[in-house]
């Protein structure tokens, strides 16, 4: 029998050798440095684009903002039409791939048997990894010549912003299917069961009550898709047709220009030197890209919030 | 007892089973289940077909070139020539740097978030941005990664203003970094508090748990989140024109030297692909479609592998 087992033990005993507190600081504070790099390069982002916006909007004649075209090169910077065409592409893309996502979604999470739903859900997640210029070159080849030219006759064949938002629509689809289907599957089996006890059929129930039971997650679906949807870029690069410039222009058969497509056509379209009016009006576009998808971002998680908090 | 013999006769059983069961679905079940199947074979069918188009379109060059020819040549104006060795050489090393910079910060952050950080305003501030984060399109990032990394970049490398394969890099690392933190926390969220209590029990440390205890059971789940990041970096094109990735073609001597490779002008296979695809020659039709071909062929392998670790480690708690 020794002394120390008698001996009351004291909270100093508990928390261990000075080294070993010491290294648990050294590693706590690494991981908090590596979490605030987060933060780091959000500030980053934000104060590069106000930075060089700031710039742009003193430097440029308001007169060339609502020009009624967006030619960098011949100084005209009108902002409305690389909007309208964001929205209108955007927009096609939302009228395909809703239908196609939730009508796909309803199927597998509702109708589907155990084992499609298993086959089928690895599928849409590979298919949703492929990247957005494969499906841009698909839309050039095939797509746009030879569906969407005989639903605009008399346009601008190949390159206009119906092929392009439909394109985008269908890179969508997978997305905007897998996260609604989470949602539904996530619907408790006890609300289906006692909507069969009421007499309800299978598709009452999905419409009626599982449906609305996941309303948050879908609409969480579309505007994650939305988002995706406005900063898609390689399809609408490739095939809207806008990449010399664009007027401004609200019919879908004819070329247009959204902002992601713009910042990219005059990166690749000449060698700007840093500081000229045309490398500002990037990160003008670019800062209103931001605060348009941060809003749908900050909009869509208040929604998921909600399916977590029900379940 | 008359009236319960009556009851039992096989005409009422079966009146009652037909009012029970209803009468025959009606057409508009069978015409709403119809559609939603469409919707599925339809959004399925078209990237069937954009891959069976695709990979039918390629197949002149795979057998006038070899596989070889193709993948072993540098860019060139003539189609004849032309090959995606730049393409690929650069897609391989600027993966190396993602993987080298968002591994260890995108696990450390995502071990801060769910390990240590208690439910303050500085948590949720760092988990609202790195949501955010991760919902900004990724042509933005390409504008930081020009106004920053080729900026600081730009005094220091010579043979292309900065616009190098680092830098590249960096951007695309950013890029993917929330989505790392999000899919690695994911997998650590997923480890119940019994297991951690078991090492606390014992006498560990905070670090000593994580090392010991979540991380071996988070560990499939974070490398299929890291696995899939990669995937979706290596088919990212936007911002890679952004930081000036060649997008047309540029000399390159056969005997350039792995530092000239690195620091010089460079491009990566979808950047070769998206300029290839603007080319009005038919002839570069079959290139593009055989350069997407190896490009999808290393993403949709990728994605494989990471799908089916997670089938066979995952893990039901």
């Amino acid at each position: 029998m020794t002394a120390s087992q008698h001996a009351p033990l004291t909270i100093g005993d508990l928390r261990g050798s000075r080294r070993r507190r010491q290294r648990e600081l050294i590693i706590r504070s690494a991981f908090f440095l590596a979490a605030a790099t987060a933060v780091l390069i959000s500030l980053l982002i934000v104060l590069t684009l106000i930075g060089e916006a700031i710039s742009f909007i003193t430097r440029v004649d308001p007169a060339a903002l609502i020009s009624g075209s967006w030619r960098p090169r011949a100084d005209s910077y009108d902002l409305a039409s690389l909007i309208a065409g964001t929205l209108i592409i955007a927009g096609i893309a939302m009228l395909v791939a809703a239908p196609l996502g939730l009508g796909a979604a309803i199927f597998l999470a509702e109708y589907a048997t155990p084992r499609v739903r298993r086959t089928i859900k690895p599928i849409l997640e590979i298919l949703a990894a492929i990247p957005s210029v494969v499906l841009g070159f698909f839309t050039l080849t095939v797509l746009s010549p030879q569906v969407i030219d005989r639903f605009c006759p008399g346009s601008t064949p190949v390159f206009n912003m119906a092929a392009a938002g439909v394109a985008v629509g269908i890179l969508i689809t997978p997305l905007v299917a897998s996260i609604a289907e989470d949602a539904m599957y996530a619907v408790p089996n006890s609300l289906r069961e006692a909507s069969y006890g009421l007499g309800a059929r299978k598709r009452m129930t999905s419409l009626r009550v599982v449906f609305p039971a996941a309303v948050s997650g879908i609409v969480a679906a579309l505007i994650v898709g939305l988002s995706r949807a406005i900063g898609e870029t390689m399809i609408v690069a490739l095939v809207a047709g806008g990449v010399g410039g664009a007027v401004f222009n609200l019919n879908p058969c004819l070329p247009g220009q959204t902002m992601t497509a713009a910042m990219t056509a005059q990166a690749i379209g000449s060698d700007q030197a840093a500081g000229g009016l045309a490398y500002s009006s990037l990160f003008f576009v670019g800062f209103v890209l931001f605060v348009m998808t941060l809003a749908l971002n900050l909009i869509s998680e208040r929604f998921v919030r909600r399916i977590r908090s029900a379940y | 007892m008359a009236d319960a013999a009556r009851l039992r006769t096989p005409a009422t059983t079966a009146a009652v089973q037909r009012a029970l069961e209803g009468h025959t679905r009606p057409w508009s079940e069978y015409i709403f289940q119809g559609l939603l199947f469409m919707a599925l074979l339809i959004s399925l069918g078209f990237l069937l077909w954009l891959l069976g188009d695709i990979f039918i379109r390629s197949l002149p060059v795979w057998t006038d070139r070899g596989v070889g020819g193709f993948v072993g040549s540098n860019l060139s104006s003539d189609p004849l020539k032309a090959g995606i060795a730049q393409g690929l050489f650069g897609s391989i090393v600027l993966m190396g740097i993602v993987v080298v910079l968002v591994l260890p910060i995108g696990i450390a952050a995502a071990i801060y978030l769910e390990e240590y950080a208690t439910d303050n305003a500085v948590t949720r501030l760092l988990n609202t941005t790195v949501r955010n984060l991760a919902g900004v399109p990724a042509v933005v990032y390409g504008l930081l990664g020009l106004a920053v990394f080729v900026a600081i970049m730009k005094p220091v490398d010579g043979l292309n203003n900065g616009r190098n394969l680092l830098a590249g890099g960096l951007t695309l690392a950013i890029v993917v970094l929330p989505i790392v933190i999000i899919t690695a926390a994911e997998a650590l969220r997923s480890v119940p508090k019994p297991i951690r209590e078991a090492g606390f029990g014992v006498g560990a440390t905070k670090w000593e748990v994580v090392r010991s205890h979540v991380l071996p059971y988070a560990a499939p789940g974070i490398f299929t989140g890291v696995i899939l990041t990669i995937a979706r970096a290596f088919g990212e094109t936007a911002p890679l024109l952004l930081v000036g990735a060649a997008a047309a073609g540029f000399g390159q001597a056969a005997n350039a030297t792995v530092f000239e490779r690195v620091f010089g002008p460079y491009t990566a296979l979808p950047t070769t692909i998206f300029s290839w695809a603007r080319q009005p020659q038919e002839e570069f039709k079959a290139l593009t479609a055989a350069a997407i071909v190896v490009l999808l062929a290393v993403v949709l392998i990728i994605n494989a592998i990471a799908i089916i670790l997670r089938n066979r480690y995952e893990r039901r708690w």
